[in-house]
């Protein structure tokens, strides 16, 4: 029964089609999650501000998000998105979009979760040297709250790397999806998902060892 | 009083222990009588805690022995090799010496009656009737008889304290263990356990504390033991320890408490 | 009611619809079943295992959190078939979900259990129970109390990863609609409908968690 040949050459001749996958996989993650700070930052903001109605918004949005399953925001997105007459976006932007809003929500109790966790010595001691609202959020604020929220960052990158794979569902080509056809091509089953399994495996290593270093550089400031 | 002559409970010899290079325990002798109350004191880091952890194998010690009743504690001797004992053994020695914290540590779970009656059942094997007598008793003689149903949140630090202790003397053991039982407590919660601690001393009970309540050792002990830098620098009864230091380093540390213990007379 | 119309399409695919949904419930609860008991084993077995043990627990828990749950569905899917081990999709797809959740569930139990002050386990050793009582009586229930929140975090997160049984074929609630859409054309209500649904359950075990959360908070130890 368990007498299986192993033929690594299948995954040699798509070598460059799993390096391609990795790195769209990896792009797409990185974009999302830049783009899911920026939501997430605005989100977290309006989590705490005085506007009850921002408030209000900003809350269900994150609930929202976060209590649907991604696959589902996935189809949401790719197949509703038309139905609204909204046609530009091909598979790996939807894809990326749907990643951003998902991380956005996700970036959004972190970041609030690091503002409130801020002490409030910092903010009096801006306000003491004369520095107005915005300055204070942009040279103290902030900038602390990177420091805090690092770590999560890093785990956040890791996830949606790890979530990238559901742009299988729609076709899009990455890691999983690449396994998937060099398994229903050459039927060589274990070699294509041991391999998509070990670079996604090797890759989320990489990406904590170099955050850990980013890290590491940043904790002496406290 | 206990004197001289009761007989041996406790006996520790050459007791030394280590955490990485720093040497806390240099060889650590001690003997408590039946009955006696004996208190280590001595400032902090000195290796007091140390040692009374040693004493139920909260903390493993390097060389040295410790003997309750005779009975080598956590170890045995095989072929000059020191062997830990067992769980069931370890444990089985454990519930005859009993131990206060200073952090109480009640377990939140548990109401201050099922908190005394945990050891009973599972370690006595009491059937749940007598063990809740039995816990109740004690709750009682600490003064906490109507907060049996409270569990710790519920309860003051000293009241928590007071149940610790009816946790710990409940089981009935050979041995009660204080470890600056007070240290954790406001200052006017302080005397409601030293009162629980004296009565348990009147009633016969062996008791090995440490302490920085050196009113109360003064009054309480039979024996002080002054720790310093993980020897026994100075040993006697409270009259003779107080008064004639023998040490610059016990006068420089009783100075400390100067104002108390004239007071006291 | 008229055809075409989103409710009358509803009513048209009720009882796939309800199937979807009891497949969707059978996979999460199953789940979160056999995930919760193994976790638990491979949590404890992680904090106070003999060592070798430990490492290879470790090894499992961080392999299985670098891999994504696709990959570990579609694996399982393949590769079970291959060695012509007869399962069926939901069973491969329930499988691989409790072997990615047993991973996180131990490491949230390995989590509460060492953020439990050292003072319970010595006044627990001080009266003398064994490690097996010391577990029982004190650190379990203890442990249970501070796992209890993150562990309804992971179940929610389960249910919403069940979806991904659609992909090797598992009519399940997602599945379910899309089947109806493909009928009927109605992308947007019926994805919408699937959505308020998903967030009903996930919100509903959301806000017991924080309940929970809460009711524990006055703990002091």
């Amino acid at each position: 029964m368990l007498n299986y040949n192993f033929n690594w050459s299948v995954i040699w001749r798509n070598w460059d089609a799993f390096l391609d996958a990795l790195l769209l996989g990896l792009g797409m993650a990185v974009l999302s999650l830049l783009v899911g700070c920026i939501i997430g930052l605005l989100v977290a903001y309006a989590r705490l501000a005085q506007n009850r109605v921002l408030q209000w918004a900003a809350w269900a949005y994150v609930e929202l998000i976060r209590n649907t399953p991604l696959l589902l925001l996935v189809f949401m997105c790719y197949f509703g998105l038309p139905e609204l007459g909204i046609r530009f976006l091909d598979k790996v932007e939807s894809f990326v979009l749907t990643l951003s809003l998902y991380a956005g929500a996700y970036m959004a109790e972190v970041f609030r979760a690091g503002l409130s966790s801020i002490p409030r010595q910092y903010v009096e001691a801006a306000k003491a040297i004369g520095m107005r609202p915005w300055q204070r959020q942009r040279w103290v604020v902030l900038p602390v709250m990177f420091r805090i929220t690092l770590p999560s960052l890093s785990n956040n990158l890791i996830s949606l790397f790890k979530d990238t794979s559901l742009a299988a569902a729609i076709a899009v080509p990455e890691l999983t999806f690449t396994a998937r056809q060099v398994n229903a091509n050459t039927f060589r089953v274990m070699e294509a998902w041991l391999t998509a399994t070990a670079l996604y495996l090797v890759t989320c290593y990489a990406i904590a060892l170099a955050l850990r270093a980013v890290e590491r550089r940043y904790a002496s400031i406290r | 009083m206990a004197t001289s002559k009761a007989a041996l409970l406790l006996q520790a010899r050459g007791v030394t222990k280590s955490f990485g290079d720093l040497e806390i325990l240099k060889g650590i002798d001690l003997d408590v009588r039946q009955g006696q109350v004996v208190a280590l004191i001595g400032a902090s880091g000195s290796g007091k805690t140390t040692f009374l952890r040693c004493i139920n194998l909260l903390e493993e010690y390097e060389r040295g022995e410790i003997r309750l009743d005779g009975e080598q504690i956590g170890y045995r001797v095989e072929s000059r090799e020191r062997r830990r004992l067992s769980e069931a053994q370890v444990s089985a020695q454990r519930a005859r010496i009993g131990m206060v914290f200073q952090s109480f540590n009640l377990f939140p779970h548990m109401s201050a009656e099922q908190n005394v009656m945990l050891g009973l059942t599972k370690v006595r094997g009491k059937p749940k009737v007598e063990a809740q007598e039995i816990a109740r008793h004690w709750l009682d003689r600490v003064g906490l008889a109507d907060r049996r149903d409270h569990y710790p949140y519920q309860l003051s630090g000293g009241q928590q304290q007071r149940v610790a202790i009816a946790r710990a003397v409940a089981m009935e053991p050979r041995l009660l263990l204080f470890d600056e039982v007070t240290s954790a407590l406001d200052p006017e919660l302080v005397a409601e356990v030293l009162a629980v601690m004296q009565d348990l001393a009147r009633s016969g009970m062996t008791m090995l504390l440490v302490s920085h309540e050196m009113l109360f050792v003064r009054q309480v002990a039979d024996h002080v033991v002054f720790m310093d830098g993980g020897v026994v620098a100075q040993a006697g009864a409270p009259a003779e320890v107080f008064e004639r230091p023998a040490t610059p380093r016990l006068r420089q540390f009783l100075g400390r408490f100067h104002g108390i213990l004239t007071g006291a007379g | 009611m008229e055809r075409g119309t989103f409710l009358y399409e509803v009513w048209v695919a009720r009882w796939s619809l309800l199937s979807g949904f009891g497949i969707t419930l059978s996979a999460s609860v199953l789940t979160i079943a056999i995930a919760t008991l193994l976790g638990l084993i491979l949590g404890i077995g992680l904090t106070y295992g003999w060592r070798p043990l430990r490492w290879l627990i470790r090894i499992y828990v961080d392999a299985l959190r670098g891999i994504p749950v696709l990959v570990l569905i579609l694996f399982a899917y393949y590769g079970l078939a291959l060695f012509k081990i007869n399962v069926p999709p939901f069973w491969a797809g329930v499988i691989a979900l409790a072997a990615f959740s047993i991973a996180h569930i131990a490491e949230t139990i390995r989590g509460g259990i060492e953020s439990l002050p050292q003072g319970q386990t010595e006044a627990a050793k001080a009266i003398g129970l064994q490690f097996h009582q010391r577990l029982a009586y004190v650190i379990i229930p203890l442990a249970t109390r501070r796992v209890l929140p993150p562990w309804m975090n992971t179940c929610a997160e389960i249910v919403k990863n069940t979806t991904l049984l659609s992909i090797i074929g598992v009519v399940e609630f997602l599945l379910s609609n899309q089947q109806a859409i493909a009928r009927n054309y109605l992308v947007l209500q019926f994805y919408l409908f699937a959505a308020v649904v998903y967030l009903l359950i996930n919100f509903t075990i959301s806000q017991l968690g924080a309940k929970l959360e809460r009711r524990y908070a006055h703990f002091r130890y």
